[in-house]
């Protein structure tokens, strides 16, 4: 890792010219295709043809790298894949593979350049090309920022184009046919006289052969499962209890453990007294670790309940002990030195407002949130002298290996990481300090399996957040138009945040993550200023669904309805007319046609918001409608609308849409973590309950298929959700609110 | 201590204390109920006793009186129950980690419940939580085992 640290260093500076000419320098070899994995400990009589695709005596196994959290990762993977290799995904076993370079995410670092995504002029282009050949150089098998699709939609369909031809290949000699007259049909090779071969049979003979490279994708017109409602390979599972996640791994003669770490996150541990614990039924071993203490035991619960019982002193992190002095701390960052980046500066805001006859200023304030999934962290670990096996759900498995290898001082290809399906995540799994707590057990218990599970509270307290964010804007209104817009935003760098815990280089540059979500929506407003400010480090944050965007979308489209308003401007006429990207147009047109848009009042207790946000190249825009209810405010409806430029599976599709809407708005409502002496004051769901079945309003969905470029959709969904709710509340009540959760400032039925 | 599980009888050493849920996930093997909270707030380790809807992480092993019924004596991949089709049917789950509570949780109550409506069903679902934010579907597979149900 500290090589290629120095190489990030010194040659690829993402955000730079330098990128550009490295690009240009190095790029061959960069761009060629790395080993396969699979070939290692490939078995006899088995054929790993593609580093997706591996056949054997027992039939075809697709290999799916980027981790399934929920959103289906696993099942368009394999889709993907199946479209040209003509299998049945349910017919087929999947395996998410061993972390390996080669599975490296070409498209993870777009959210991070300072290049809107949907910039494609020659610099965002060549900065995304280099953004690419770093990612391949750090190996960065990493599942997240909605990349899974836009990475894989072509390479995925090229390896299962290339083990279908390699096959027919294998059937070509054996048969004497030549393979331009061999045909392929779910999971065989078929011979004109109507004869057929298994791709089983032929994974001898397969595995002998160099692989065909040279392969055309299917036209559109011939594809089965692309564009058509798909059937997720773990729904079965899903349904009946037999997922097995990583809380699930079972193994002869494990143990099972739990950690208690300082609930202050990088506050180290003075001293503990485990006498008591030491006592209880069924505790094997206390086992000092990294900032506390574990307890390994012979039951989960056991273990529980003894690491409460441990006394435990800390010594206090390197922050302020409470929200308070949190807020204060942003509240003192936005100075010249602490500016981090104008990514945008558009007109000239300072003489506007100097000649303005109407400006506003106003706070906004996003608060700290966990990503809390249900399944609590947790991993199995078996460690000896020799090897060590993990079993765990991670999004970046290459650096689980990494941070293994160095723990145990064993050799990265001793260390076996056994990928699980994950219950959650919402980035989360972003880190591994849990799985690194199992191993710092397991060390104590060599050759003995060890299950680590964080119990919800212990959770809650390590999970890493988003962080707070605090901007003053300032705008102004001229002729019933938004005449100029400013955004000086501060917080901490959760990018820099996360990549020194990880170890990873931090891109050097500006933090563009912290003002995603601001700088880059597309929009045409005469005098428009983007400033990000950096302050320093205090809690440890890491990126929650939606990353930037996720709290930035509140901050730029709350303020921009303010001054929608304040222009005595319709707010969907208004983003229409100012908006200067097509696909966000018919976004916005699409929008307003399906809500049946009349303005923001429906009646004296009805009423609407709208917001556009653009994240991670997807055009998302919303319309909340709620009513006045004697038990406060309900959200009744969402109009949802975007362009992801082409829809894979609808099913899915609509799936997320709803779920990031949920998400969104829950949060909106009622989460936040909030601190003293250092710890979050939320210690389980009943502070931090999101949105509930009864609070679910109806959600009314349209998908887009404009654009050039296929994108994610895990994420897009979020952003607009918070201010649609906050401006429709506005139009309902008059009352603008500038600080999430919501329900500090109304009630919610 | 005695247990009836799935219709299965388990002697077992266990504190009276321990959670019906550490009972049945460290001790017996029986993975569908799932941890969330330990606080009988989240509801993923929802668990039949005697047909009714139970917190099994808020439950002590020695309060059980009855038998109980986990995601696995619901149904099963090859037979599943009507609310399991349901479940499949409208393809619910994302991550699927809080879905055998809300299965268990849907299942009891439309057995007592046949012909809900809107409010019942929000009533009883509300108890769930689910952090993928599913809630849209699981509404309407609810409705769809229901009718299930009464065409049966």
């Amino acid at each position: 890792m500290a090589r290629l640290k120095t190489i990030a260093r010194r040659t690829f500076l993402v955000g730079s010219a330098a990128v550009v000419g490295g690009v240009a320098f190095g790029y061959y070899s960069l761009r060629k295709e790395p080993p396969n994995p699979l070939l290692k400990g490939l078995k006899s009589g088995q054929a790993a043809i593609t580093p997706y695709v591996r056949v054997d005596s027992e039939g075809v196994t697709l290999i799916t790298p980027r981790a399934d959290k929920g959103q289906g990762a696993y099942s368009i993977q394999a889709h993907l894949i199946a479209e040209e290799l003509d299998v049945d995904p349910h017919k087929v076993r999947i395996d998410p593979g061993p972390p390996d370079t080669a599975y490296f995410n070409s498209r993870i670092m777009d959210d991070s350049l300072p290049f809107a995504t949907i910039d494609e002029g020659v610099m965002a282009r060549g900065a995304r090309g280099g953004g690419e050949v770093l990612s391949r150089l750090l190996g960065m098998q990493i599942t997240g920022g909605s990349s899974t699709v836009p990475d894989g939609y072509h390479k995925l369909r090229v390896a299962g184009a290339v083990a279908r031809e390699t096959l027919k290949e294998a059937a070509a000699r054996r048969s004497g046919v030549p393979r331009s007259q061999l045909k392929t049909s779910d999971g065989r090779v078929i011979l004109p006289d109507g004869k057929s071969v298994s791709y089983a049979e032929l994974a001898a003979e397969a595995a002998q052969i160099a692989p065909i490279t040279d392969v055309a994708l299917r036209p559109e017109k011939e594809w089965r499962y692309i564009g058509k409602n798909m059937r997720r390979i773990d729904i079965v599972a899903k349904s009946t209890g037999t997922q097995r996640y990583g809380i699930d791994v079972r193994l002869d003669g494990m143990v099972y453990a739990t950690v208690r770490t300082n609930p202050g996150m990088g506050g180290t541990i003075k001293r503990y007294d485990a006498s008591n614990a030491e006592k209880m039924r069924g505790v094997k071993k206390i086992v000092p670790i990294k900032d506390g203490v574990g307890v390994i035991a012979d039951n989960t619960w056991r273990a529980f309940h003894a690491a409460e019982a441990i006394k435990i002193e800390w010594n206090d992190p390197p922050y302020p002990a409470d929200s308070a002095g949190m807020w204060k701390v942003l509240e003192g960052s936005f100075s010249k030195d602490q500016q981090d980046s104008r990514l945008r500066n558009d007109g000239d805001v300072e003489k506007a407002f100097a000649g303005a006859s109407k400006s506003i200023e106003a706070e906004y304030r996003t608060p700290y949130l966990a990503h809390a999934p249900l399944e609590p962290m947790n991993a199995v670990v078996l460690y000896t002298k020799q090897r060590i096996d993990i079993w765990t759900g991670t999004q970046i498995p290459v650096f689980l290996r990494a941070h293994a290898a160095k723990l145990t001082q064993l050799p990265e290809e001793k260390v076996y990481v056994h990928a699980q399906p994950i219950g959650g995540s919402f980035g989360a799994r972003l880190d591994d300090t849990y799985a690194l707590q199992a191993i710092e057990l397991a060390m104590a218990m060599e050759g003995v399996p060890v299950k680590m599970t964080w119990s919800r509270e212990e959770n809650m307290a390590h999970d890493y957040p988003r962080p707070i964010q605090l901007s003053r804007a300032k705008g102004s209104v001229r002729d019933g138009k938004v005449e100029s817009m400013s955004i000086d935003i501060a917080g901490q760098s959760m990018g820099a945040s996360w990549f020194n815990r990880l170890q990873a280089p931090v891109p050097p540059g500006p933090d563009t993550t912290s003002v995603n979500g601001i700088w880059d929506q597309p929009f045409s407003i005469p005098n428009y200023r983007v400033t990000g400010y950096r302050t320093k480090e205090m809690v440890p944050v890491s990126p929650w669904r939606s990353v930037g965007a996720s709290g930035n979308g509140f901050h730029h489209a709350s303020f921009l309805d303010e001054l929608i308003y304040a222009a005595g401007a319709d707010p969907m006429s208004e983003l229409i007319r100012l908006c200067n990207h097509e696909p966000s147009k018919a976004v916005l047109h699409t929008l307003r046609d399906i809500s049946d848009w009349k303005g923001v009042r429906l009646d004296d207790r009805r009423a609407r918001g709208v917001a556009l946000t653009l994240s991670f190249g997807v055009p998302m825009a919303q319309v909340v409608e709620i009513s006045d209810t004697a038990q406060g405010i309900k959200i009744e409806k969402v109009f949802a609308v975007c362009d992801v430029g082409r829809i894979l599976d609808p099913i899915n599709f609509e799936a997320q849409v709803q779920g990031g809407i949920i998400w969104a708005l829950g949060h909106a409502m009622n989460c936040e973590l909030t601190y003293e002496n250092f710890a979050p004051n939320q210690t389980n769901f009943h502070v931090f309950e999101a949105m509930r079945f009864r609070q679910v309003p109806e959600i009314i969905i349209k998908g887009l298929e404009l654009g050039k470029e296929v994108r994610g959709l895990g994420e897009p969904p979020v952003p607009p959700a918070a201010p649609a709710l906050a401006n429709a509340i506005f139009a309902l009540t008059g009352k603008r609110v500038r600080e999430l959760p919501l329900n500090k400032s109304v009630k919610f039925a | 201590m005695q247990l009836t599980v799935n219709g299965k009888n388990h002697d077992l050493d266990v504190e009276p204390e321990m959670p019906l849920l550490w009972v049945l996930r460290d001790e017996l093997g029986i993975l569908g109920p799932k941890y969330g909270c330990g606080a009988g707030l989240c509801g993923a380790c929802t668990v039949h006793v005697d047909g009714s809807a139970v917190r099994s992480c808020s439950i002590t092993a020695g309060e059980v009186r009855g038998n109980v019924t986990t995601i696995e004596g619901l149904g099963t991949p090859s037979n599943p129950h009507i609310v399991q089709q349901a479940w499949i049917d409208h393809q619910v789950a994302q991550c699927g980690y809080c879905q055998s509570g809300q299965m268990m949780t849907a299942a009891a109550f439309l057995s007592k419940t046949p012909e809900p409506s809107e409010s019942q069903i929000s009533d009883a679902m509300s108890g769930n939580l689910c952090r993928c934010g599913t809630y849209t579907r699981i509404h309407s597979a609810v409705k769809t085992a229901a009718q299930m149900t009464k065409g049966k």
